[in-house]
């Protein structure tokens, strides 16, 4: 299992390397004032290199609070019920949000959604499947993912809320990402918790203590060589 | 001049690094051959990922640059393509057999449970002993394009080249 792990992580990597690579390529075409007005989310240290903007740049070089992901993608390691649950309820609204994207106008993000949403697929099915295998496994998984669960379900509720940058209508959504969560927690014996409060900010860049961790490590080489390939 | 016949046939050498057995033909992943008598016999190769994140794309674009300049060929662009998306469909009957021969259970003509839903298992024959009494241990196995089975008959453990 830490090889499905890995591999599903080399696909959302590949998958992020595809946005990432439309989205340089976006901004070094596009106008002056389309430019400057996307000019907070642009990383400051590449704006000394005078060259077009590259995917490594905004990977490597972006300050966390232009990072606008999901709270519930920048947690830290727990044990394996926390990480399958938290794979379960990211790839069941991944697979949702793929199958609208799939339909843009926009005819690259229609093509990245098609290619990512049979990936998808996989880390849905394989995911599911563990919230069975542990939610009705033993005395000890069932008290782990459900642990699991207190934690993680106030992070659920971000990923169902619409900024103006979004394109997709994520609160649309809802719904069907429950109906799935259910039915699948039925078949573990999981109860869907009845909490609504939710914790939210990531995507207007405001982040857990966790992110500046992540990004210390995965982005010092870039920062202390700027400019370094390998 | 330069025919694309004759780019297709050193296509054929060109390996995928993760499974050499196959060439980048008989993978699918050769999307079209273009070559410009009026741009200097300029070859354009489009070629589409079979997975977003397989590392071996990288290097697949860069051998068959290698491969085509080693032929002597100068004036060559290799270009990446998404849609439409990479399916197993697209592997030749040729690399089918390859893989099996190779001992990687070849993916099933038809897409079976390339879905969300839970606990299907697909029919997978063993690439050694052809029982199809086998059980599936992982989804995922090496790469991220097989999956890991394990034959009740023979008793061998197998990757197998799943459908996608």
């Amino acid at each position: 299992q830490d090889i499905a792990i890995t591999n599903i992580s080399l696909d959302l990597i590949g998958q992020a390397r595809n946005f990432f690579q439309y989205a340089a390529l976006l901004y070094n075409i596009a106008t002056d004032a389309e430019k400057k007005e996307m000019d907070p989310l642009v990383p400051r240290l590449w704006k000394d290199y005078s060259r077009e903007l590259q995917e490594d740049d905004l990977a490597f070089l972006r300050d966390e609070n232009q990072y606008l992901n999901l709270l519930i993608t920048e947690l830290p390691k727990g044990d394996w019920a926390y990480t399958v649950l938290k794979q379960f309820f990211f790839s069941a609204y991944q697979h949702l949000l793929f199958e609208q994207l799939q339909e843009s106008s926009d005819a690259q993000l229609s093509a990245i959604a098609e290619k990512s949403i049979k990936e998808t697929a996989y880390h849905l099915r394989w995911s599911s499947e563990w919230v069975v295998r542990l939610g009705d496994g033993t005395e000890e998984s069932n008290r782990r993912i459900n642990n699991a669960l207190q934690e993680l379900w106030m992070f659920t509720g971000e990923m169902f809320t619409t900024e103006d940058y979004d394109l997709i209508k994520n609160d649309a959504l809802k719904q069907r990402w429950l109906d799935k969560v259910s039915s699948v927690f039925q078949q573990a014996t999981l109860t869907v918790p009845s909490t609504t409060w939710m914790q939210s900010g990531g995507k207007q860049g405001r982040h857990t203590e966790y992110l500046g961790y992540l990004l210390a490590e995965m982005q010092h080489l870039q920062r202390t060589y700027p400019n370094a390939t390998w | 001049m330069v025919t694309e016949l004759e780019i297709r046939q050193i296509l054929e050498e060109v390996k995928d690094p993760e499974v050499p057995v196959l060439s980048v033909l008989d993978l699918g992943i050769i999307r079209k051959i273009e070559v410009n008598p009026s741009d200097d016999d300029k070859i354009k190769i489009i070629i589409t990922p079979t997975y977003s994140g397989c590392p071996a794309m990288d290097v697949i674009s860069m051998d068959i640059r290698l491969k085509l300049l080693e032929k002597g060929y100068k004036n060559i662009e290799v270009t990446q393509q998404l849609s439409p998306a990479w399916t197993t469909e697209w592997m030749s009957e040729a690399g089918k057999e390859k893989l099996k021969a190779y001992g990687i259970a070849p993916p099933n003509p038809k897409q079976q449970f390339c879905k969300e839903e839970m606990f299907m298992q697909e029919m997978v024959s063993c690439p050694r002993c052809n029982s199809h009494n086998t059980t599936l241990i992982s989804q995922f196995g090496s790469t991220a394009c097989k999956a890991m089975y394990r034959c009740n008959d023979c008793k061998e453990a197998f990757d197998y080249f799943k459908c996608h």
